[in-house]
Protein backbone atom coordinates (compact mmCIF):
# COMPACT_ATOMS: atom_id res chain seq x y z
CA UNK A 1 0.00 0.00 0.00
CA UNK A 2 2.76 2.55 0.71
CA UNK A 3 3.50 2.17 -2.98
CA UNK A 4 0.17 3.44 -4.21
CA UNK A 5 -0.58 5.87 -1.27
CA UNK A 6 3.43 7.48 -2.14
CA UNK A 7 2.48 7.53 -5.63
CA UNK A 8 -0.83 9.52 -5.09
CA UNK A 9 -0.06 11.59 -2.72
CA UNK A 10 2.86 12.70 -4.53
CA UNK A 11 2.22 15.72 -6.90
CA UNK A 12 2.97 14.02 -10.25
CA UNK A 13 0.84 10.89 -8.58
CA UNK A 14 -2.22 13.44 -8.64
CA UNK A 15 -1.44 15.03 -11.80
CA UNK A 16 -1.33 11.80 -13.56
CA UNK A 17 -4.81 10.83 -11.66
CA UNK A 18 -5.90 14.06 -13.33
CA UNK A 19 -4.68 12.87 -17.09
CA UNK A 20 -5.90 9.22 -16.77
CA UNK A 21 -9.25 9.71 -15.13
CA UNK A 22 -9.76 13.16 -17.79
CA UNK A 23 -8.49 10.65 -20.67
CA UNK A 24 -11.64 7.98 -19.66
CA UNK A 25 -14.21 10.58 -19.32
CA UNK A 26 -12.75 12.27 -22.46
CA UNK A 27 -14.10 8.47 -24.13
CA UNK A 28 -17.22 8.63 -22.45
CA UNK A 29 -18.19 12.06 -23.92
CA UNK A 30 -17.14 10.89 -27.26
CA UNK A 31 -19.58 7.87 -26.73
CA UNK A 32 -21.77 9.81 -25.42
CA UNK A 33 -21.85 12.36 -28.34
CA UNK A 34 -22.08 8.87 -30.95
CA UNK A 35 -24.69 7.71 -29.23
CA UNK A 36 -26.63 10.77 -28.88
CA UNK A 37 -26.17 11.65 -32.71
CA UNK A 38 -28.19 9.09 -33.67
CA UNK A 39 -31.39 11.52 -32.41
CA UNK A 40 -30.73 12.95 -35.95
CA UNK A 41 -30.79 9.23 -37.94
CA UNK A 42 -34.66 9.42 -36.26
CA UNK A 43 -36.87 8.00 -33.79
CA UNK A 44 -36.53 4.16 -34.15
CA UNK A 45 -32.64 4.72 -34.61
CA UNK A 46 -32.39 6.61 -31.05
CA UNK A 47 -34.54 4.52 -29.31
CA UNK A 48 -33.52 1.00 -30.00
CA UNK A 49 -29.95 2.31 -28.96
CA UNK A 50 -31.92 3.47 -25.32
CA UNK A 51 -33.45 0.26 -25.31
CA UNK A 52 -29.76 -1.51 -26.40
CA UNK A 53 -28.02 0.40 -23.49
CA UNK A 54 -30.75 -0.64 -21.16
CA UNK A 55 -30.48 -4.39 -22.31
CA UNK A 56 -27.03 -4.36 -20.98
CA UNK A 57 -28.86 -5.08 -18.18
CA UNK A 58 -25.74 -5.61 -15.05
CA UNK A 59 -22.96 -4.40 -17.76
CA UNK A 60 -24.96 -1.11 -18.02
CA UNK A 61 -24.45 -0.83 -13.86
CA UNK A 62 -20.95 -1.81 -13.77
CA UNK A 63 -20.52 1.16 -16.43
CA UNK A 64 -22.52 3.04 -14.63
CA UNK A 65 -20.40 2.79 -11.34
CA UNK A 66 -17.38 3.09 -13.04
CA UNK A 67 -18.00 6.05 -14.52
CA UNK A 68 -19.28 7.51 -11.47
CA UNK A 69 -15.78 6.10 -9.53
CA UNK A 70 -13.56 7.85 -12.34
CA UNK A 71 -15.63 11.41 -11.96
CA UNK A 72 -15.33 11.62 -8.72
CA UNK A 73 -11.33 10.70 -8.63
CA UNK A 74 -11.42 13.50 -11.48
CA UNK A 75 -13.41 16.09 -9.23
CA UNK A 76 -11.50 15.30 -6.00
CA UNK A 77 -7.73 14.73 -7.03
CA UNK A 78 -8.74 18.60 -8.52
CA UNK A 79 -9.87 20.18 -5.88
CA UNK A 80 -6.97 18.27 -3.72
CA UNK A 81 -4.58 19.64 -6.30
CA UNK A 82 -6.03 22.93 -6.07
CA UNK A 83 -5.96 23.81 -2.76
CA UNK A 84 -2.22 22.71 -2.32
CA UNK A 85 -2.02 25.18 -5.36
CA UNK A 86 -3.74 27.77 -3.68
CA UNK A 87 -1.98 26.94 -0.62
CA UNK A 88 1.54 27.25 -2.32
CA UNK A 89 0.89 31.24 -2.74
CA UNK A 90 0.33 32.78 0.57
CA UNK A 91 0.63 36.39 -0.71
CA UNK A 92 -0.40 37.20 -3.66
CA UNK A 93 0.77 39.51 -6.45
CA UNK A 94 -0.25 43.56 -5.92
CA UNK A 95 0.40 43.57 -9.93
CA UNK A 96 -0.86 39.97 -11.26
CA UNK A 97 0.14 39.51 -15.31
CA UNK A 98 -0.11 36.10 -17.41
CA UNK A 99 2.29 36.28 -20.36
CA UNK A 100 1.34 32.99 -22.31
CA UNK A 101 -1.36 31.11 -20.44
CA UNK A 102 -4.52 30.59 -22.29
CA UNK A 103 -8.18 31.74 -20.93
CA UNK A 104 -8.84 27.54 -21.12
CA UNK A 105 -5.77 26.62 -19.06
CA UNK A 106 -6.20 30.03 -16.43
CA UNK A 107 -10.01 28.24 -15.76
CA UNK A 108 -9.58 24.73 -15.75
CA UNK A 109 -11.29 24.40 -11.97
CA UNK A 110 -14.25 27.32 -13.05
CA UNK A 111 -15.24 25.28 -15.87
CA UNK A 112 -14.75 22.02 -14.60
CA UNK A 113 -17.08 22.88 -11.35
CA UNK A 114 -19.03 24.57 -13.99
CA UNK A 115 -19.30 21.09 -15.61
CA UNK A 116 -20.07 19.45 -12.43
CA UNK A 117 -23.09 21.46 -11.72
CA UNK A 118 -24.51 20.79 -15.50
CA UNK A 119 -24.23 17.18 -15.14
CA UNK A 120 -25.78 16.94 -12.16
CA UNK A 121 -29.00 19.18 -13.63
CA UNK A 122 -28.44 16.92 -16.61
CA UNK A 123 -29.12 13.64 -14.91
CA UNK A 124 -31.80 14.96 -12.76
CA UNK A 125 -33.55 16.12 -16.00
CA UNK A 126 -32.81 13.03 -18.72
CA UNK A 127 -31.97 10.40 -16.08
CA UNK A 128 -33.65 10.85 -12.78
CA UNK A 129 -36.54 12.91 -14.11
CA UNK A 130 -36.78 15.35 -11.24
CA UNK A 131 -36.29 18.02 -12.76
CA UNK A 132 -38.65 19.15 -15.51
CA UNK A 133 -39.96 15.60 -14.77
CA UNK A 134 -42.63 16.39 -17.61
CA UNK A 135 -40.09 15.38 -20.17
CA UNK A 136 -38.66 12.20 -18.34
CA UNK A 137 -42.64 10.65 -18.60
CA UNK A 138 -42.51 11.03 -21.91
CA UNK A 139 -39.58 8.67 -22.14
CA UNK A 140 -41.70 6.00 -20.17
CA UNK A 141 -44.73 6.73 -21.44
CA UNK A 142 -44.38 4.50 -24.55
CA UNK A 143 -42.05 2.61 -26.86
CA UNK A 144 -41.40 0.54 -23.60
CA UNK A 145 -40.48 2.76 -21.63
CA UNK A 146 -37.40 3.96 -24.08
CA UNK A 147 -38.52 6.89 -25.86
CA UNK A 148 -35.77 9.11 -25.75
CA UNK A 149 -36.45 10.78 -29.07
CA UNK A 150 -39.35 12.12 -27.82
CA UNK A 151 -38.08 13.42 -24.20
CA UNK A 152 -35.32 14.93 -25.49
CA UNK A 153 -37.05 16.61 -28.76
CA UNK A 154 -39.72 17.81 -26.42
CA UNK A 155 -37.49 18.99 -23.86
CA UNK A 156 -35.07 21.34 -26.44
CA UNK A 157 -37.97 22.31 -28.23
CA UNK A 158 -38.20 24.98 -24.96
CA UNK A 159 -35.74 27.23 -26.19
CA UNK A 160 -34.33 28.02 -22.57
CA UNK A 161 -33.87 24.23 -22.18
CA UNK A 162 -32.04 23.96 -25.74
CA UNK A 163 -30.21 27.21 -24.76
CA UNK A 164 -29.15 26.66 -21.53
CA UNK A 165 -27.57 22.92 -22.77
CA UNK A 166 -25.79 24.49 -25.84
CA UNK A 167 -24.25 27.11 -23.27
CA UNK A 168 -22.80 24.57 -21.11
CA UNK A 169 -21.20 23.27 -24.65
CA UNK A 170 -18.79 26.12 -24.56
CA UNK A 171 -17.64 25.35 -20.81
CA UNK A 172 -16.84 21.40 -21.89
CA UNK A 173 -14.77 22.66 -25.23
CA UNK A 174 -12.63 24.93 -22.78
CA UNK A 175 -12.37 22.42 -20.60
CA UNK A 176 -11.18 19.80 -23.18
CA UNK A 177 -9.34 22.20 -25.20
CA UNK A 178 -6.75 22.28 -22.53
CA UNK A 179 -7.24 19.13 -21.09
CA UNK A 180 -6.63 16.86 -23.97
CA UNK A 181 -3.25 18.11 -24.70
CA UNK A 182 -2.61 19.01 -20.76
CA UNK A 183 -3.28 14.77 -20.71
CA UNK A 184 0.12 13.94 -23.04
CA UNK A 185 2.24 16.26 -21.28
CA UNK A 186 1.16 15.42 -17.97
CA UNK A 187 1.53 11.14 -18.95
CA UNK A 188 5.20 12.24 -20.44
CA UNK A 189 4.58 12.70 -24.42
CA UNK A 190 5.87 15.66 -25.67
CA UNK A 191 8.26 16.11 -28.82
CA UNK A 192 9.42 19.62 -30.54
CA UNK A 193 7.17 18.40 -33.84
CA UNK A 194 4.42 16.64 -32.39
CA UNK A 195 3.72 18.39 -29.25
CA UNK A 196 2.15 21.67 -31.53
CA UNK A 197 0.29 19.58 -33.80
CA UNK A 198 -1.14 17.83 -29.98
CA UNK A 199 -2.74 21.46 -29.02
CA UNK A 200 -4.24 21.92 -32.69
CA UNK A 201 -5.84 18.27 -32.29
CA UNK A 202 -6.74 19.11 -28.74
CA UNK A 203 -8.72 22.18 -30.08
CA UNK A 204 -10.42 20.62 -33.19
CA UNK A 205 -11.50 17.57 -31.13
CA UNK A 206 -12.57 19.57 -28.35
CA UNK A 207 -14.68 22.11 -30.87
CA UNK A 208 -15.91 18.89 -32.49
CA UNK A 209 -17.86 17.48 -29.36
CA UNK A 210 -18.67 20.51 -28.03
CA UNK A 211 -19.93 21.72 -31.71
CA UNK A 212 -21.98 18.28 -32.08
CA UNK A 213 -23.87 18.33 -28.69
CA UNK A 214 -24.65 21.80 -29.48
CA UNK A 215 -26.25 20.54 -32.74
CA UNK A 216 -28.18 18.09 -31.28
CA UNK A 217 -29.65 20.88 -28.88
CA UNK A 218 -30.55 23.57 -31.61
CA UNK A 219 -31.21 21.78 -34.58
CA UNK A 220 -34.21 20.17 -32.35
CA UNK A 221 -34.76 24.33 -30.72
CA UNK A 222 -35.15 25.46 -34.57
CA UNK A 223 -37.09 22.83 -35.69
CA UNK A 224 -34.77 21.18 -38.01
CA UNK A 225 -35.14 17.32 -35.54
CA UNK A 226 -38.45 16.78 -33.76
CA UNK A 227 -42.02 17.39 -34.26
CA UNK A 228 -44.39 14.83 -36.24
CA UNK A 229 -42.22 12.19 -37.35
CA UNK B 1 13.89 59.50 -18.08
CA UNK B 2 11.48 59.82 -15.06
CA UNK B 3 9.86 56.33 -13.29
CA UNK B 4 7.54 56.55 -10.82
CA UNK B 5 8.00 52.66 -8.81
CA UNK B 6 6.24 51.04 -6.37
CA UNK B 7 8.12 48.41 -4.19
CA UNK B 8 7.33 46.20 -1.67
CA UNK B 9 8.51 47.11 1.74
CA UNK B 10 9.19 44.33 4.28
CA UNK B 11 11.23 44.76 7.47
CA UNK B 12 11.02 41.48 9.08
CA UNK B 13 11.76 37.83 7.27
CA UNK B 14 8.01 35.92 6.84
CA UNK B 15 7.19 33.29 9.10
CA UNK B 16 5.07 30.62 8.15
CA UNK B 17 2.37 31.86 10.72
CA UNK B 18 2.56 35.47 9.41
CA UNK B 19 3.67 34.96 5.86
CA UNK B 20 2.59 39.03 5.08
CA UNK B 21 4.53 40.19 8.05
CA UNK B 22 3.21 43.48 7.39
CA UNK B 23 4.52 44.67 4.17
CA UNK B 24 3.37 47.18 1.80
CA UNK B 25 3.75 48.91 -1.47
CA UNK B 26 5.49 51.90 -1.26
CA UNK B 27 6.08 54.45 -4.12
CA UNK B 28 8.83 56.26 -5.09
CA UNK B 29 9.50 59.05 -7.61
CA UNK B 30 12.72 59.06 -9.52
CA UNK B 31 14.01 61.19 -12.22
CA UNK B 32 17.33 61.42 -13.99
CA UNK B 33 17.59 57.84 -15.31
CA UNK B 34 19.32 56.67 -18.42
CA UNK B 35 17.52 54.11 -20.56
CA UNK B 36 21.21 52.65 -20.74
CA UNK B 37 21.01 52.16 -16.60
CA UNK B 38 20.33 47.93 -15.98
CA UNK B 39 17.16 47.97 -14.18
CA UNK B 40 19.39 47.13 -11.29
CA UNK B 41 21.57 50.17 -11.44
CA UNK B 42 18.38 51.89 -11.37
CA UNK B 43 17.62 50.51 -7.94
CA UNK B 44 21.06 51.07 -6.97
CA UNK B 45 20.42 54.77 -7.78
CA UNK B 46 17.23 54.77 -5.94
CA UNK B 47 19.23 53.32 -2.80
CA UNK B 48 21.78 56.22 -3.12
CA UNK B 49 19.05 58.77 -2.72
CA UNK B 50 17.39 56.77 -0.06
CA UNK B 51 20.46 56.96 2.33
CA UNK B 52 21.41 60.21 1.44
CA UNK B 53 17.61 61.31 3.07
CA UNK B 54 18.19 58.95 6.03
CA UNK B 55 16.00 56.17 4.94
CA UNK B 56 16.21 52.66 4.64
CA UNK B 57 17.52 51.44 1.57
CA UNK B 58 15.80 48.61 -0.62
CA UNK B 59 17.28 44.64 -0.31
CA UNK B 60 17.61 42.85 -3.52
CA UNK B 61 19.77 40.28 -4.60
CA UNK B 62 22.37 40.59 -7.07
CA UNK B 63 25.89 38.84 -7.43
CA UNK B 64 27.22 38.74 -10.70
CA UNK B 65 25.04 41.03 -12.66
CA UNK B 66 26.21 39.25 -16.08
CA UNK B 67 22.82 37.19 -16.16
CA UNK B 68 24.62 33.62 -15.36
CA UNK B 69 24.63 33.14 -11.50
CA UNK B 70 20.82 33.38 -10.74
CA UNK B 71 21.09 35.30 -7.76
CA UNK B 72 18.96 38.60 -9.14
CA UNK B 73 15.13 38.35 -10.11
CA UNK B 74 12.44 40.26 -9.18
CA UNK B 75 9.09 40.39 -10.49
CA UNK B 76 8.31 43.88 -12.48
CA UNK B 77 4.46 44.56 -13.35
CA UNK B 78 3.70 41.11 -12.89
CA UNK B 79 6.25 39.11 -14.83
CA UNK B 80 9.29 37.48 -13.21
CA UNK B 81 12.23 39.65 -14.46
CA UNK B 82 10.64 42.11 -16.43
CA UNK B 83 8.79 42.17 -19.77
CA UNK B 84 11.67 41.20 -21.91
CA UNK B 85 12.37 37.54 -23.13
CA UNK B 86 15.28 35.04 -21.97
CA UNK B 87 16.58 37.84 -20.06
CA UNK B 88 17.92 38.11 -16.26
CA UNK B 89 16.77 40.97 -13.99
CA UNK B 90 20.33 42.66 -14.49
CA UNK B 91 20.11 42.22 -17.74
CA UNK B 92 17.26 43.81 -18.44
CA UNK B 93 17.58 47.77 -19.57
CA UNK B 94 15.32 50.82 -18.52
CA UNK B 95 15.43 51.31 -22.69
CA UNK B 96 12.58 48.45 -22.23
CA UNK B 97 10.12 51.01 -20.27
CA UNK B 98 8.68 54.46 -21.50
CA UNK B 99 9.86 57.37 -20.28
CA UNK B 100 7.08 58.24 -16.92
CA UNK B 101 6.62 54.22 -16.68
CA UNK B 102 4.81 53.20 -13.05
CA UNK B 103 6.75 49.95 -12.43
CA UNK B 104 5.22 47.80 -9.62
CA UNK B 105 8.27 45.67 -7.89
CA UNK B 106 7.37 42.59 -6.00
CA UNK B 107 9.42 39.61 -4.83
CA UNK B 108 9.00 35.97 -5.96
CA UNK B 109 5.55 35.34 -4.29
CA UNK B 110 5.89 31.63 -3.19
CA UNK B 111 5.29 29.83 0.10
CA UNK B 112 8.39 27.96 -0.26
CA UNK B 113 10.38 31.02 -1.08
CA UNK B 114 9.60 32.95 2.00
CA UNK B 115 10.39 37.02 2.21
CA UNK B 116 13.64 37.40 3.85
CA UNK B 117 13.68 41.51 3.43
CA UNK B 118 11.94 43.80 0.72
CA UNK B 119 12.93 42.18 -2.21
CA UNK B 120 14.94 39.37 -1.06
CA UNK B 121 13.44 35.58 -0.99
CA UNK B 122 15.21 32.52 0.81
CA UNK B 123 15.63 30.39 -2.53
CA UNK B 124 16.95 27.59 0.02
CA UNK B 125 14.14 25.43 -1.31
CA UNK B 126 15.53 25.05 -4.13
CA UNK B 127 18.82 24.06 -3.30
CA UNK B 128 17.68 21.15 -0.91
CA UNK B 129 15.63 19.82 -3.84
CA UNK B 130 18.87 20.02 -5.41
CA UNK B 131 20.58 18.03 -2.62
CA UNK B 132 18.46 15.32 -2.75
CA UNK B 133 19.23 14.44 -5.67
CA UNK B 134 20.47 16.59 -8.62
CA UNK B 135 24.01 15.45 -9.23
CA UNK B 136 25.99 12.32 -9.91
CA UNK B 137 27.78 9.87 -7.66
CA UNK B 138 31.13 9.28 -8.60
CA UNK B 139 33.08 8.14 -5.51
CA UNK B 140 36.83 7.45 -6.75
CA UNK B 141 39.25 7.14 -9.37
CA UNK B 142 40.25 9.92 -12.42
CA UNK B 143 37.79 11.63 -14.74
CA UNK B 144 37.69 8.92 -17.98
CA UNK B 145 38.54 10.46 -21.04
CA UNK B 146 35.99 13.05 -22.39
CA UNK B 147 34.65 10.79 -25.78
CA UNK B 148 35.17 7.23 -24.18
CA UNK B 149 31.38 7.13 -24.01
CA UNK B 150 29.43 8.19 -27.18
CA UNK B 151 26.47 10.28 -26.99
CA UNK B 152 24.37 11.20 -29.40
CA UNK B 153 24.21 14.65 -29.94
CA UNK B 154 20.00 15.18 -30.06
CA UNK B 155 20.56 13.65 -26.10
CA UNK B 156 23.56 16.02 -25.31
CA UNK B 157 21.61 18.85 -26.50
CA UNK B 158 18.75 18.04 -24.56
CA UNK B 159 20.64 17.49 -21.55
CA UNK B 160 22.45 20.98 -22.17
CA UNK B 161 19.43 22.71 -22.81
CA UNK B 162 18.05 21.96 -19.41
CA UNK B 163 21.78 22.45 -17.62
CA UNK B 164 21.38 25.97 -18.31
CA UNK B 165 19.02 26.61 -15.53
CA UNK B 166 20.52 29.02 -13.12
CA UNK B 167 18.06 28.14 -10.36
CA UNK B 168 17.17 32.16 -9.77
CA UNK B 169 13.51 30.85 -9.25
CA UNK B 170 11.52 32.77 -12.04
CA UNK B 171 9.54 29.85 -12.82
CA UNK B 172 8.06 28.98 -9.16
CA UNK B 173 7.43 33.06 -8.89
CA UNK B 174 5.46 32.83 -12.05
CA UNK B 175 3.54 29.75 -12.10
CA UNK B 176 -0.49 30.45 -11.19
CA UNK B 177 0.47 27.61 -8.99
CA UNK B 178 3.70 28.40 -7.67
CA UNK B 179 5.04 25.23 -8.95
CA UNK B 180 8.79 24.52 -9.06
CA UNK B 181 8.52 21.89 -11.72
CA UNK B 182 10.48 23.68 -14.50
CA UNK B 183 13.38 24.08 -12.07
CA UNK B 184 12.66 20.27 -10.94
CA UNK B 185 12.18 19.04 -14.74
CA UNK B 186 15.30 20.76 -15.74
CA UNK B 187 17.24 18.79 -13.22
CA UNK B 188 15.68 15.48 -14.22
CA UNK B 189 16.19 16.06 -17.84
CA UNK B 190 19.62 17.41 -17.72
CA UNK B 191 20.85 13.84 -15.94
CA UNK B 192 18.07 11.77 -17.84
CA UNK B 193 19.43 11.90 -20.98
CA UNK B 194 23.54 11.08 -20.38
CA UNK B 195 24.94 7.47 -19.27
CA UNK B 196 26.51 8.84 -16.11
CA UNK B 197 22.96 10.31 -15.03
CA UNK B 198 21.48 7.31 -15.87
CA UNK B 199 22.67 5.09 -13.33
CA UNK B 200 20.88 6.87 -10.63
CA UNK B 201 17.79 7.92 -12.94
CA UNK B 202 15.36 5.80 -10.83
CA UNK B 203 16.35 7.32 -7.02
CA UNK B 204 17.15 11.10 -9.17
CA UNK B 205 13.59 10.95 -9.85
CA UNK B 206 11.58 9.77 -7.14
CA UNK B 207 13.85 11.65 -4.20
CA UNK B 208 13.49 14.93 -6.43
CA UNK B 209 9.86 15.24 -6.74
CA UNK B 210 9.33 13.97 -2.90
CA UNK B 211 11.83 16.91 -1.77
CA UNK B 212 10.00 19.08 -3.93
CA UNK B 213 6.27 17.91 -2.85
CA UNK B 214 7.75 18.48 1.17
CA UNK B 215 9.12 21.71 0.34
CA UNK B 216 5.34 23.18 -0.19
CA UNK B 217 5.43 23.95 -3.95
CA UNK B 218 2.40 23.91 -6.01
CA UNK B 219 1.19 21.49 -8.62
CA UNK B 220 1.40 21.75 -12.36
CA UNK B 221 -1.41 22.78 -14.61
CA UNK B 222 0.19 23.09 -18.00
CA UNK B 223 0.36 26.76 -18.62
CA UNK B 224 3.56 27.11 -19.49
CA UNK B 225 3.97 30.48 -17.69
CA UNK B 226 7.42 29.35 -16.75
CA UNK B 227 8.50 28.77 -19.64
CA UNK B 228 7.71 32.29 -21.08
CA UNK B 229 9.86 33.91 -17.91
CA UNK B 230 12.69 31.59 -17.56
CA UNK B 231 16.21 33.68 -18.37
CA UNK B 232 17.77 30.61 -19.93
CA UNK B 233 14.53 29.73 -22.16
CA UNK B 234 14.40 26.46 -20.58
CA UNK B 235 10.94 24.52 -22.16
CA UNK B 236 8.37 22.69 -20.78
CA UNK B 237 9.56 19.52 -22.70
CA UNK B 238 11.83 19.01 -19.27
CA UNK B 239 8.38 18.42 -17.05
CA UNK B 240 7.19 16.05 -19.52
CA UNK B 241 10.45 14.50 -19.00
CA UNK B 242 10.18 14.58 -15.69
CA UNK B 243 6.80 13.63 -15.48
CA UNK B 244 7.76 10.11 -17.84
CA UNK B 245 10.94 9.88 -15.65
CA UNK B 246 9.13 9.56 -11.93
CA UNK B 247 6.61 7.19 -14.09
CA UNK B 248 9.27 4.89 -15.07
CA UNK B 249 11.06 5.08 -11.41
CA UNK B 250 7.70 4.26 -9.69
CA UNK B 251 6.44 1.37 -12.44
CA UNK B 252 10.85 -0.09 -11.67
CA UNK B 253 10.01 0.31 -7.45
CA UNK B 254 10.21 -2.69 -5.61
Amino acid sequence: MSWLSSFWRSSIGGKVTMAVTGLMLFGFVVSHLLGNLQLLQGKDKINGYAKWLHDLGPMLWVMRIGLLAIFVLHVWTALRLSRANKNARPVAYAKPSTVQATMASRSMLLSGLSLLVFIIYHLLHFTLGVVSAEHHDLKLADAGGHDVYTMVTTAFSVPAIAIAYAAFQVVLFLHLSHGIQSMAQTIGLHHARYSPMIKTVSFLVALVIAGGNMLLALSVMLGLVGGAQ
Amino acid sequence: MKVILHIWRQDKASTNDNFKQDGRMVRYELADVSPDMSFLEMLDVLNENLIEKGEESVAFDHDCREGICGACGVVIDGVPHGPERGTTTCQLHMRSFKDGAEIYIEPWRAKAFPVVRDLVVDRGSLDRIVQSGAFISVNTGAPQDANAIPIPKSDAERAFDAATCIGCGACVAACKNASAMLFVGAKVSHFAYLPQGRVERDSRARNLVKAMDEEGFGNCTNQNECEAVCPKEIPVRVIADMNREYLRAKAREG
